[in-house]
């Protein structure tokens, strides 16, 4: 399963990575690379096998429904690239 | 530099022979006057350690005890440490200082562990070499020219030079065993789910796990004690008692089954590493084990299934960098999905871009069956190997890594090259196994490490039997020229 640039750039696109287009074959290149040697897998019948999510197979453990955490908004805040009236500021969405 | 193991350490503050502000004074000068040739650590923090150097006196002084109290380490910078700068080795962390502590730190804090700073990795831990770094390359102490290992090589270049008696590393595919072998030291992956991840900066998290980085296997029991444990905090966290992982030490090993795998052997080993191998398994006959051969039939796909697995959950984690919360921002944007593209072009390196593109085309639309459900049910059938092993033996060996460390830049434009530098570490967290990597010889005067792969919670046994073969061989206590 070879893979095309318009491929890459469609999923640098859907990851929010900007790539230069002049570093783009380059990345193709690579990724087709690592593609390819993933893709011995397909040489495997696995019809039989559950997937494995968990190394333990362990589910999600479940706890009360009760507030354990405090208000720690000011020191998560503190760290931010820019914060107004305690929000978070991205540029404007809608005009 | 001497090197002191912490069960020396703790022996000489116990008789008083020396506090524990001398040795944070010792190792803190130590680092000044080696870090700049191997760049092992990013951040040095001085005052902090001086001051819990102090305080860990002032305790001991009270007649107060802690099974670590006063000793110094490091950990990699993939740990959250409140207050502390904790970069990852990314540009996109460069400026972010944790709001809070990791679970495993502030373990080892209570434990009485003085922490020394932050060692360097590969970006975000994705990486064999520790070359992927923010920060610039570690080089290894044995051979400046050449990678220590990753993605904790910072750790196992600061433990092999001496600029720390031990530190903490994680193993997401070898990250913890491959550098240890790399650089003649000792270190472990703990089964899945027995240290927590809350707030080690998370990759891949199916596979993720923390560990301890020593001289010694017997270091080794006593830092994991400390680090390991039931933590509510994190949902994948195994809620089994704390254990002693020092109590069994000294067990004879009379009668242990050790299984001996003919898929690490095969063509592409070096023949250097093969026969150290052969070396120290005669080394464990001799201390009374019985070798075994097995078979792990699958151990080839453990590659192709671990590298669409680790960089589908990348991913998935690394979204959370949008420069909108903490971490790097792009200047000026212009719209928000200007800022979120650009800030993720300049914040993430190449091969952390790569693996997330990856992992993203592995889950995208039309593709997630092929890939991600494919490499799942491949991880079931490589478990079942392991599974099918320990119904013989009680513990697996082998070598950690193929070949001995490369010369840097070697392998750094071929991303598929580097990584089947991990075919025999991948398994072991594909089924979230325990497994350590300990010295066991040079190759062409590199070191070589042997690996032990346990059974599920069989940490006890395999520090066993990397203790007992410490006690007949001296691999571990060799040192690189390095700082002498």
């Amino acid at each position: 399963m070879s893979v095309e640039q318009a491929e890459i750039e469609k999923i640098a696109e859907l990851a929010r990575i900007r790539v230069a287009a002049e570093d783009m074959p380059e990345l193709t290149q690579r990724i087709a690379g690592i593609l390819d040697m993933v893709d011995q897998m397909q040489a495997v019948d696995t019809s039989e096998l559950e997937p494995m999510a968990n190394p333990l197979d362990a589910s999600q453990r479940l706890r009360a429904d009760a507030v354990t955490e405090t208000d720690q908004r000011t020191q998560f805040q503190n760290i931010a690239p820019q914060v107004e009236s305690d929000l978070y500021l991205v540029p404007k969405v809608i005009d | 530099m001497k090197r002191y193991s912490i069960r020396q350490l703790l022996d000489g503050l116990d008789q008083g022979t020396f506090s524990s502000v001398e040795i944070t004074a010792d190792y803190l000068a130590r680092i000044e006057a080696h870090d700049g040739d191997l760049n092992a650590f990013i951040s040095v923090d001085k005052e902090g350690a001086t001051a819990a150097a102090r305080a860990a006196d002032e305790r001991r002084a009270t007649g107060e005890s802690a099974p670590l109290l006063g000793i110094p380490v490091a950990h990699k910078d993939i740990f959250c440490t409140e207050g502390v700068r904790t970069s990852c080795a990314s540009k996109m962390l460069d400026n972010f200082v944790p709001p809070y502590t990791a679970t495993a730190v502030s373990r080892l804090a209570e434990a009485g562990v003085v922490s020394l700073g932050k060692t360097n990795m590969d970006e975000f831990a994705m990486g064999s070499s520790s070359e992927s770094s923010f920060y610039g390359p570690t080089l290894n102490p044995w051979d400046t020219t050449r990678v220590p290992g990753g993605s904790s090589g910072g750790s196992a270049a600061a433990v092999a030079a001496g600029m720390c008696p031990a530190a903490t590393g994680t193993d997401t595919g070898g990250s913890i065993r491959q550098p240890a072998a790399l650089c003649g030291i000792t270190g472990i992956k703990p089964t899945y789910g027995r240290v927590s991840r809350l707030g080690m900066i998370a990759f891949a998290s199916s596979l993720d796990q923390g560990g301890p980085m020593a001289t010694t296997a017997e270091d080794c029991a006593l830092l994991l004690s400390a680090m390991s444990g039931f933590d509510p905090a994190d949902s994948t966290s195994i809620d089994r008692p704390t254990e002693d992982y020092s109590e069994q030490l000294n067990q004879s090993l009379d009668g242990l089954h050790v299984g001996v795998p003919k898929q690490y052997f095969s063509a592409e080993l070096d023949a250097g590493i093969g026969d150290t191998i052969q070396a120290s398994l005669q080394q464990l006959e001799a201390l009374g084990a019985q070798l075994v051969d097995i078979d792990l039939p699958h151990t080839e796909l453990s590659v192709p299934a671990y590298y669409v697995i680790a960089p589908a959950e990348a991913s998935t984690n690394l979204s959370r960098y949008d420069g909108v919360r903490y971490g790097h921002r792009c200047e000026d944007p212009q719209d928000l999905h200007d800022l979120y593209t650009r800030t993720r072009e300049e914040g993430f390196g190449a091969e952390v871009k790569r693996r997330i593109l990856v992992g993203t085309y592995a889950l995208s639309a039309g593709f997630y069956d092929a890939y991600y459900r494919k490499a799942q049910q491949i991880r079931r059938l490589i478990q079942q190997d392991f599974v099918a092993a320990f119904e013989k033996v009680d513990i697996i060996a082998g070598p950690t890594t193929p070949h001995p460390a490369w010369q840097l830049g070697a392998k750094s434009d071929e991303p598929v090259a580097m990584y089947l530098e991990d075919i025999y570490t991948l398994g072991v967290n594909l089924a979230g196994l325990p497994g350590m990597s300990v010295p066991a010889g040079f190759s062409e005067g590199l070191p070589v490490g042997l690996q032990l792969i346990g059974n599920y919670f069989g940490e006890n046994r395999l520090l066993n039997t990397a203790h007992q073969y410490q006690q007949q061989t001296d691999w571990h206590l060799q040192q690189s020229g390095k700082g002498e």
